[in-house]
């Protein structure tokens, strides 16, 4: 073990040689949660209304301008028929037909049941639903005005029931504080594995694992010699993205540090295993990028950063037993929004603790393999 | 005294490939040991075995009297290797990379220096430049120096001076006597004939095989027949005549010369001159010449091949 501190060392300052590499270490965080956090924002703004209004009476009035008086709609045409609205649609200038039928507020008046028809441009769905859920909201919104303003004959009730979501833990149920401890996860994912994977790959296109070989180095000293700079480097990058967190969206920690920080210690310790893994079975640093590249974009689909993994078929969920990020992401939101402490963690934990012992004695079995 | 490095019967083969095929020698303590070979010879899988890197199929590898297999930590301690290619961290300076390497044999630059001094003083005024940055003389230079700095018993140096200027090799190969004097025992191989001259002992290597073990002057007395050298201005219409006359066994080029060896028991070259004179090349200069090493490489080579 007498050699361990030399190889750190030497480790640290190949990376502080490296022009590309410690910049890419400090502005990927800023730019990747600025980037992610500010573009890939699910809020709809901007959604085109058109407006079929058969009725023509001060009620239908009163609904588009419940429409057209919230952030959300843009009203760029009213027109006679819906087959003229459609054609709207089809040229992309509308994402939403409002069709109020004839005769509406006469219906109303005698208490019968009214149908408004909505029409939306799906070809983004993700835009079309949720321009569906505002567009309800602002009916619902406008019906219950109406029953407001009437008098009501004694002992009819009004047919409306109040319902109010209240979000816990990102109560305002704002994107970015919810995609933000999962990208610092990620980020923290894909440095460490990259860097691993292509670091003993190097050594080896280099020749210079010739000459550590014929040294008394032993294999474990050599892996650990490469897993402490990585695993300091994650730790460092993890720390710093959270201070940009918190200076850019003001995001910070609810549960305890210490918490999310031993968990993180042990997660890279699986995710650097498996960056060495990956480089003692390829042979060239272009192989080895391309295998942890896609290893991380399978894992990271899977890991629910951007889609919930409660709706992901039965075989994918076995095989997300088996994805560290996923659990990563969890424990980070966990315990950034939550506030989770480590016991509502301990499952997690004990499986990273799992993949870190499995992930690293497979690395060092398949280096001993490799180096004969 | 123990030889510092014995092989016996040592053979192994790359799936199809036969690498080495029951090879045997001995290099004594303290001596300068050279092998010459063609590339594919079999010279780099040698040196792989004797570094305990990759195993034999089979055949009994002692290095100062430590069997490769199960001594091989003690050995990696004792021993100094310089691969073909040049591997140290291109990034590190040269300081880095010397203090790395004695660093990680539990030493330090300062309690081996007399053994690198000779070498390190021409690298020192480039100290703080990164190590792919130097010249191909000067990385073999520090290539040596990481090899030495932890005073190994036994050099490897596999084609130590391949792609290195003439003047840069002639200093190296006076540094290896320079070593060889403080009792290292240096094995080392070159595809260079000249250097051949400067070893103690050469083993001739084809093909996985050892043609012939000799020192530089003994070697040359392997050598049967008369040899002639000749030259014309039309040397490539010299060469296909020589090879397609009966009185020869065999030509090849050699600098300026053309070497032909006649048939066993003909000594007669003087007929052979008057013989190639009247094909027409009118300005033939001819004499009888001494065998070299690579004369004899060429012909036990032809000879391993009938």
């Amino acid at each position: 073990m007498r050699a361990l501190p030399h190889i750190i060392r030497k480790e640290f300052r190949q990376i502080s040689r490296n022009k590309v590499m410690l910049p890419l270490l400090f502005l990927m965080p800023i730019l990747q949660l600025m980037v992610l956090s500010y573009a890939a924002d699910f809020e709809v703004k901007n959604v085109n209304l058109v407006v079929v209004d058969l009725d023509k009476s001060s009620t239908s009035q009163r609904l588009i301008t419940k429409f057209t008086a919230s952030d959300y709609f843009t009203l760029v045409g009213s027109f006679e028929s819906t087959a003229l609205a459609m054609q709207e649609i089809e040229k992309e200038n509308a994402d939403l037909i409002l069709c109020i039928p004839k005769d509406m507020a006469q219906d109303l008046d005698k208490l019968m049941p009214v149908n408004v028809q909505l029409l939306l441009n799906a070809v983004n769905n993700q835009k079309a639903a949720i321009a569906s859920n505002y567009s309800l909201q602002i009916i619902h919104a406008w019906n219950t005005d109406r029953f407001k303003d009437m008098t009501l004959p004694p002992g009819v009730l009004p047919l409306t029931v109040d319902i109010r979501d209240s979000y816990w833990y990102n109560s305002q149920l704002n994107y970015k504080t919810f995609m933000v401890p999962g990208i610092l996860a990620i980020l923290v994912t894909m440095l460490t594995a990259f860097l691993s994977s292509i670091n003993i790959i190097r050594e080896r296109e280099m020749g210079t694992i010739e000459q550590l070989n014929v040294s008394p180095i032993t294999k474990f000293e050599f892996i650990l010699g490469k897993i402490i700079p990585f695993w300091i480097i994650g730790m460092l990058v993890m720390s710093f993205g959270l201070v940009v967190a918190y200076l850019l969206f003001g995001i910070t920690v609810s549960g305890s540090l210490f918490t999310l920080y031993a968990f993180l210690a042990v997660y890279l310790v699986a995710i650097l295993g498996i960056g060495i893994l990956i480089s003692t079975v390829t042979e060239t640093q272009q192989q080895a990028m391309f295998i942890t590249w896609f290893c991380i974009v399978i894992f990271l689909l899977l890991s629910g950063l951007f889609t919930p993994v409660d709706s992901i078929p039965e075989w994918a969920k076995i095989l997300n037993l088996f994805n560290p990020i996923k659990y990563f992401v969890e424990v980070m939101r966990m315990i950034m929004l939550k506030g989770s402490s480590f016991m509502d963690i301990r499952h997690h934990f004990l499986v990273m603790v799992g993949f870190a012992i499995v992930y690293n004695v497979m690395a060092i079995r398949s280096y001993s393999k490799t180096s004969g | 005294m123990k030889p510092a490095i014995s092989i016996q019967n040592l053979s192994k083969s790359y799936k199809e490939v036969e690498a080495l095929k029951s090879i045997s020698f001995e290099v004594k303590q303290g001596e300068l040991f050279g092998l010459i070979g063609p590339d594919g010879a079999g010279k780099s899988t040698l040196f792989r075995i004797l570094t305990t890197l990759t195993l034999a199929d089979s055949g009994i590898v002692r290095v100062m009297d430590m069997d490769v297999v199960q001594d091989f930590r003690e050995i990696r301690n004792r021993i100094g290797y310089m691969p073909g290619r040049f591997s140290l961290y291109q990034d590190l300076t040269v300081a880095e990379n010397l203090e790395f390497f004695a660093t990680i044999f539990g030493t330090t630059i300062e309690e081996n220096y007399d053994l690198i001094r000779d070498i390190y003083v021409q690298l020192e005024p480039f100290k703080t430049r990164p190590a792919g940055k130097l010249s191909g003389g000067m990385k073999q230079k520090l290539a040596l120096c990481c090899a030495l700095i932890h005073k190994p018993e036994v050099l490897f140096l596999d084609e130590p001076t391949t792609g290195v200027d003439p003047v840069s090799r002639k200093e190296f190969w006076q540094m290896l006597k320079r070593l060889k004097n403080e009792g290292i025992a240096i094995l080392v191989s070159t595809p260079y004939m000249d250097e051949a001259a400067l070893c103690d002992r050469i083993a001739l290597v084809q093909k996985g095989e050892i043609l012939s073990i000799a020192s530089p002057d003994t070697i040359n007395e392997a050598f049967h027949g008369t040899l002639v050298a000749m030259k014309s201005h039309r040397m490539y219409e010299l060469l296909t005549t020589l090879r397609n006359h009966p009185k020869v066994a065999s030509c090849y080029a050699f600098g300026e010369f053309l070497n032909a060896a006649l048939m066993d028991g003909d000594e007669d070259w003087q007929s052979l001159e008057m013989d190639i004179r009247h094909k027409g090349f009118d300005d033939l200069v001819a004499y009888e010449t001494t065998a070299g090493i690579e004369n004899v490489f060429m012909q036990l080579l032809s000879q391993a091949e009938a």
